[in-house]
């Protein structure tokens, strides 16, 4: 036994060096695919157990790959769709014939930065000019509206995030169609505010609140939220409504940016209204 | 030795974020890649006990293998280093021995002699480094030639950074 300890204390550093290689060694062919792999093949005795957990992992990773080619069906289905009143608004046109309703155009984006807690939230998506975007055009989500493209450079784009103050947005009741304003009142990243509508408006915890379609940066109806508690302001006859989002900001990874086509026509002729 | 410590620690992560940000995003003629951190293990006290060597080069190895996605193949490496560093300094010791205290650096022995025990650990590091990562001995010629480039490569690095740093005999 002495002996054996006086072998052990001779040689100590040498196996310290082996342990510390054993470590090193089983780190390499647990952590490394391609290591694994050769390992596998040389040995092949763990290949059941070691296989199974490797799926595993790849499957996760390839996860994000399928998430994303989902949400750029999305969008391109989206953009197939005629809305109702274009569906309406064809049949009196002849084939050929453009309608008179708006035509929208959707562009899916991922989201590479966010901010919900401070009072002008920004969000930053891996899209910009190259793809076609442009400061004004309106960005949503499978879940609701998300903001309003702000600045682009070549490949990104910042988006003002509904979350922001200086974000003023037309919306609707679903149900009855009066419209007010949506703002955010920098309290909590769950809620906004929807001033403005009449105090004969029928009004109901629940209510969903939509998008107007006024404005050319949204199509009519994208869902904003649910109306989670009201208040009539006596003085002034409107109804300052809470709405409850529909969106979780806080957990936003791919969104679709909203171009609406005839927009530079409308611009031209609203500019000409303007110089007369 | 707080001293020592405290010098070690700032060269530690000096060389570490010389590495991180800036050499492994270098990537010359697509695969030689200079390995600056060795240079942290090369310097440390001739007197080191091994013990302390070889656990300093495992957490090295480790800390760059979790930047580069390799987990194992650098700690591998850099422990194989610092088993190895005992011998090559007793090779190129100085006839009567090593002075307690001093390091092996330029400005202790003289830069022909920091570069031959350097070249002779970096090669050594680079060979043990690039076999694990192609994990046998399959195509040797192929990682051979990878070794000899990274290691002059390497070498190129270390030889700057001592230019660089303070003639007197301090780290």
């Amino acid at each position: 036994m002495r002996n054996f300890i006086r072998f052990l204390l001779r040689y100590h550093l040498f196996f310290l060096f082996l342990f510390l290689e054993t470590i090193s060694f089983y780190l390499l062919v647990n952590y490394n695919h391609h290591h694994r792999q050769t390992f596998l093949n040389s040995s092949g005795r763990f290949a059941a157990g070691v296989l199974q957990i490797s799926s595993t992992f790849s499957d996760y990773f390839s996860l994000k790959r399928a998430n994303e080619e989902l949400s750029r069906e999305n969008a391109f289905l989206r953009s197939q769709l005629p809305s109702p009143e274009q569906f309406e608004a064809d049949r009196p046109f002849g084939p050929g014939q453009t309608p008179a309703t708006l035509n929208y155009l959707f562009r899916p984006a991922s989201v590479i930065n966010n901010s919900v807690n401070k009072h002008h939230n920004y969000l930053t998506i891996n899209r910009g000019e190259s793809h076609g975007i442009e400061a004004g055009m309106g960005v949503i989500s499978a879940r609701g509206l998300v903001g309003v493209v702000r600045h682009t450079s070549k490949g990104y784009a910042t988006v003002i995030s509904l979350l922001n103050t200086q974000l003023k947005i037309s919306a609707k009741l679903r149900e009855t169609n009066h419209f007010g304003s949506l703002e955010w009142d920098a309290r909590s990243y769950q809620h906004v505010l929807l001033n403005e509508i009449p105090a004969h408006a029928p009004v109901a915890v629940g209510d969903a609140v939509v998008t107007s379609g006024f404005s050319a940066i949204f199509p009519e109806n994208i869902l904003i939220g649910t109306i989670e508690d009201f208040e009539l302001n006596q003085g002034e006859g409107f109804y300052v409504i809470r709405v409850k989002l529909s969106i979780d900001f806080k957990n936003l990874t791919h969104v679709e940016v909203v171009e609406k086509i005839d927009r530079e026509e409308i611009n031209e002729l609203e500019k000409l209204t303007e110089n007369d | 030795m707080i001293n020592y410590l405290g010098r070690y620690l700032l060269s530690f992560a000096a060389i570490l974020l010389i590495q991180i940000l800036v050499l492994n995003n270098l990537n010359l003629g697509g695969y030689v890649n200079p390995w600056l951190y060795v240079l942290f293990l090369l310097i440390l006290p001739v007197e080191m006990p091994g013990w302390l060597l070889l656990i300093i080069g495992f957490f090295t190895g480790l800390l760059m293998d979790l930047f580069l996605n390799t987990i194992g193949m650098h700690t591998a490496a850099t422990v194989f280093l610092c088993f190895l560093r005992p011998s090559l300094l007793r090779i190129f010791a100085p006839r009567d021995g090593y002075e307690p205290g001093s390091l092996p650096t330029r400005a202790h022995f003289g830069l022909a002699w920091f570069m031959k025990y350097a070249s002779l650990a970096v090669v050594a590091h680079h060979l043990f480094l690039f076999f694990t990562e192609a994990f046998g001995f399959s195509k040797p010629g192929a990682t051979l030639s990878k070794t000899l480039l990274s290691s002059a490569a390497t070498l190129a690095v270390i030889l700057l950074a001592q230019l660089f740093s303070s003639q007197q005999k301090r780290i």
